[in-house]
């Protein structure tokens, strides 16, 4: 593994100047590496981080990446990850027309990671330093607790994808804003829901308000509420406990709740375990976004390396060879899900939508076929319009929004059914709809969305954690089960129960699955679990 | 007036990634003219050095693994395979370790139509309810990795440096006994000439290939060679040590010390599972016995239904099916015939392997006895693997009951062993298990 030489270098950083004249905005320094496909096997496991911690899971994965790449030879173009500065990989054997293109692709990656507001909490992050001070301290504790550190990463990790990464996004988006919660409480939630009060009154008190910053400046709040105090004794005990019941969100993300109450980790012997739940914890939720914003980041970087690299003069001589490149990339396939395909025609969509002026709240009220197909106020806001997508969406709002019956026709897509067909003994692919509702659920149920599983804190006791898990029309996965609460027993000291939802399925008539559903709890007691239906 | 937003605009100040909010926290600092050189540093230091200077062997793994049971945790590393399409009939088996982390996961597979197997994204032409591709069922459902063995593998000569591997890892990690009788043959060992060494200057055949590559290298070194224009190899400059020959050389070859007999019943009754059970088993078996062997170990395939054949390799064997009746006994006879023809029992350690779901149209078995003691003699071990099938699991098979009934399994202990278990009831672990129950000292 080796820095680019000083001449692909360059080509990166003209790149980088033809990206910011198209609006593209990314931090000044980036680094790029050449990797072997041997390299790229052995950082894949590490999520592409050379410095992540050391664990045994991902060294069978190299093992097994290995393998694969002896049956399969197949190299990534490029890889980035998101850190200060960015960090890129590069396959050794790119010519340079390619390496242009691949540039431009990572550039908007980039340029997505440093302004997409689900990665605000990793804006500030070394993630690559951080990771390194982490992984110098799991060896040392290593050195000192020897595999017992790796049964803890493990226990960690089991429950590493129920983060509760939207309340994490939510506490820190109501932090930053500038008023503060206290006001907010009593402006929306005090004043109108426990008081009653009518709009005015509110307007009343806003207005007043207004008046103590204009004349107490940064003291306006306090004096505020102080004065309140005659009014209003209840206030602050109400508010802190509502206050209370709202954070509760916070808290109530399992691995922090466990590495705050658990009694086992509360020994002194035993107090080196809570460093590697934050560690398990934080590098967990460094990654939330990215699985969450995959197909509107790689629309978004397919996007712009070929708006960029068409119109950039170095194309000159490879037109044909990028085609089949781009092609190879961006094409949607007639069977199958490709979310860079999809990814860039919505970007497009967004982009053309825009500069017709369709958002507008008119267009959305003709019937009209025709007359649709025909609007056209030419607003030209349609490259704004992308870049306000590229900072407020992911992957479940861009589909959910933008996905219409238009969208569908206009690339002839449909969802693909599969079904045995027994008289042939194959399995039969076939058109099931083309309905964009349906299409829209495909994708949707497709995207990442881990179970929702909280603490139960008034069936919590220092014997027993008890956990709940919100049904949302799935039941869990029942061959992990065991595995992960026994994980959690050693980590609590106590029994672990789960309440969760099962489904049982039934044949009816014509074929058609009939569904019962029973709350169960499973008990993970000494290692063995058990089972009762609620 | 309202003070306008703070400028989101993109400005160079804001070009270091920071957001503004921060930048302001962090001052005059300048994050950006520091921050390279430390991570190259690092970056360099790291990987540089190999960034996996501490990555475990398999052999780590697999003893890790078993250290969790001691520890009062499942093992998690299983042993998948991938099996690499070749052009041509046979594949190559690569064996890796898999493992996955357990977590809490939302279950996909619940269906409403139970006919239908999952969706996916399309595009294109078509009308709603047109089928547009069909893909034939594959027993086997998964593709690419699996565990165990026998999905579609390779024929015996593909099959032997990963058979040695997954044989050391089953040995290892399954603490399988070690064969007493190992080596009890001798091992000759032959010489063959050949054109394989390779020498400069002078020599028997003049290899082209890795002449024109140090040809290329010396004219490199000699700045001969200008990338930017056409090649012309009228150009370069020729040292006659540039030139390589191929050499006659001495090559030792071992013989093989073990021959493997697979046998089977590849009648209709044996189709689907117990086919993919039998074959499983047999090739645990063989990747066992060629770790054993040290990787000499010879094989021979015969099928049976009726009658009894020879085929050439692992994969007709594993593929092959007929639908007829079973008759077992001409299976034995072959093996027999064989090993008196060839004279194998001379200088091979013989084992051989028979699996069948036990229908036999033969209900007393005679035959089947007759030609086993016959065999006796000559084997080390003949291990039987029987199938029961689901729908009579509980239910003895003609096979079980004359081979039970003969006593064989007592009177020639030392010799025949025999495994049996339902056809739906067979993973890795239960495959393993019956070979431990064939090989048993």
């Amino acid at each position: 593994m080796e820095l680019l030489n000083q001449n692909t270098k360059k080509i990166m950083e003209e790149c980088k100047s033809r990206a910011r004249d198209a609006g593209l905005c990314f931090g000044d320094s980036s680094l790029e590496y050449l990797v072997t496909n041997k390299d790229m096997t052995e950082l894949s496991p590490k999520l592409m981080i050379p410095t992540l911690y050391n664990y045994w899971v991902n060294d069978v994965e190299v093992l097994k990446g290995k393998g694969l790449y002896e049956a399969y030879p197949n190299n990534p173009f490029e890889t980035v990850i998101n850190s200060r500065p960015a960090i890129s990989f590069y396959n050794d054997n790119n010519p340079d027309w390619l390496n242009i293109m691949i540039f431009y692709h990572v550039l908007a990656h980039i340029d997505f990671f440093q302004n997409n507001r689900f990665f605000k909490h990793t804006w500030n992050d070394d993630f690559v330093g951080q990771a390194l001070a982490d992984k110098r301290l799991i060896e040392q504790l290593r050195g000192e607790q020897g595999r017992w550190v790796d049964y803890v990463i493990e226990f960690a990790r089991s429950i590493d994808n129920i983060t509760n990464f939207y309340n994490l996004l939510h506490y820190d988006y109501n932090k930053d804003r500038d008023v503060s919660l206290r006001l907010n409480y009593y402006f929306e939630v005090f004043l109108q829901q426990e008081k009653k009060t009518g709009e005015s009154l509110v307007f009343n008190e806003i207005e007043r308000y207004n008046g103590f910053v204009e004349s107490h400046g940064a003291l306006a709040e306090s004096i505020f509420f102080s004065e309140l105090k005659d009014i209003y004794p209840e206030f602050n005990a109400l508010f802190t406990k509502w206050s209370e019941k709202n954070n509760k969100s916070k808290r109530f993300d399992l691995l922090s709740y466990i590495n705050d109450h658990s009694p086992f980790l509360a020994k002194q012997k035993n107090i080196w375990m809570k460093e590697i739940l934050a560690i398990v914890r934080n590098t967990a939720n460094y990654f939330a976004p990215q699985i969450r914003t995959k197909i509107l980041n790689e629309g978004w970087a397919s996007y712009w390396h070929d708006n960029l690299f068409t119109a950039d003069p170095r194309i000159a001589g490879h037109e044909v060879d990028y085609a089949l490149v781009n092609a190879k990339v961006t094409s949607i396939s007639r069977v199958g899900l490709n979310p860079y395909a999809i990814g860039l025609r919505l970007v497009e969509y967004v982009k053309e939508l825009s500069n017709k002026g369709k958002f507008d709240y008119r267009y959305s009220l003709i019937t009209n076929v025709e007359n649709r197909l025909a609007y056209n106020k030419n607003t030209n806001q349609g490259t704004e319009s992308i870049f306000k997508l590229r900072s407020d969406f992911s992957d479940f709002s861009l589909i959910n929004t933008f996905i219409d019956q238009d969208f569908i026709d206009k690339h002839e897509l449909f969802v693909t059914g599969k079904r045995i067909n027994k008289q042939e003994n194959v399995i039969d692919y076939y058109v099931k709809s083309r309905n964009y509702k349906d299409y829209k659920r495909m994708i949707t149920d497709s995207l990442y969305h881990p179970p929702k599983i909280d603490v139960d804190e008034q069936k919590t006791s220092e014997e027993t954690l008890y956990l709940t898990h919100l049904f949302e029309g799935k039941q869990l996965v029942f061959d992990d089960l065991a595995d992960v609460l026994r994980g959690l027993e050693f980590l609590w000291g106590g029994e672990v129960q789960l309440e969760t939802t099962e489904i049982h399925a039934m044949k009816g008539s014509d074929n058609k699955n009939l569904f019962d559903y029973k709350r169960v709890v499973y008990t993970m007691s000494k290692k063995k679990i058990k089972r009762a239906e609620l | 007036m309202t003070k306008p937003k703070e400028n989101i605009k993109c400005t160079m100040a804001d070009l270091s990634g920071i957001s503004s909010a921060n930048r302001e926290s962090r001052g005059t600092f300048r994050l950006v003219d520091i921050l390279p050189i430390r991570l190259e540093t690092i970056l360099y230091n790291l990987l540089s050095k190999s960034s996996v200077l501490q990555m475990h062997t398999l052999d780590d793994l697999i003893e890790r693994d078993k250290q969790r049971e001691e520890d009062g945790f499942p093992k998690r590393i299983k042993l998948g395979k991938i099996v690499k399409p070749v052009k041509g009939k046979k594949g190559k088996v690569i064996v890796v370790p898999t493992t996955t982390e357990p977590k809490f996961n939302h279950d996909d597979s619940i269906m409403g139509d139970s006919d239908e197997v999952g969706s996916t994204g399309g595009s294109g032409k078509g009308e709603e309810g047109e089928v547009i591709g069909k893909q034939p069922i594959d027993n086997n459902g998964n593709q690419g990795e699996g565990q165990g063995a026998g999905q579609g593998s390779g024929g015996d000569h593909e099959l032997t440096s990963e058979a040695f591997d997954l044989g050391r890892i089953l040995h290892e990690q399954f603490n399988l006994p070690n064969l007493k009788v190992k080596g009890s043959k001798k091992a000759f060992a032959k010489y063959r000439y050949e054109l394989t060494d390779r020498n400069r200057g002078f020599g028997q055949l003049l290899d082209k290939k890795e002449s024109l590559k140090r040809i290329i290298q010396t004219n490199i070194m000699l700045g001969n060679i200008d990338l930017q224009k056409e090649i012309n190899p009228a150009d370069f400059i020729v040292s006659p040590d540039s030139m390589v020959y191929r050499i006659m050389s001495r090559e030792k070859e071992f013989e093989s010390q073990a021959l493997v007999f697979f046998v089977r019943d590849y009648s209709g009754s044996m189709y689907g599972n117990p086919t993919e059970a039998v074959c499983s088993q047999h090739l645990l078996v063989y990747s066992w016995l060629m770790y054993q062997y040290k990787n000499r170990v010879k094989t021979r395939f015969i099928l049976h239904d009726t009658d009894a054949k020879e085929v050439s390799d692992f994969y007709t064997y594993y593929k092959s099916a007929v639908a007829g009746g079973t008759q077992i006994y001409p299976a034995f006879e072959m093996v027999s015939k064989i090993i008196k023809a060839e004279n194998l029992a001379v200088d091979y350690n013989i084992y051989i392997l028979y699996g069948t779901d036990g229908d036999d149209w033969d209900k007393s078995g005679d035959k089947v006895v007759e030609e086993l003691k016959k065999l006796t003699p000559y084997v080390n071990r003949i291990g039987l693997t029987v199938v029961r099938n689901s729908y009579s699991a509980g239910v003895m098979s003609t096979f079980e009951n004359y081979i039970i009934a003969s006593g064989l399994l007592r009177t020639q202990i030392e010799k025949i062993r025999m495994d049996v278990f339902t056809n739906n009831d067979f993973d890795e672990p239960r495959l393993i298990e019956g070979i431990k129950k064939l090989f048993a000292e």
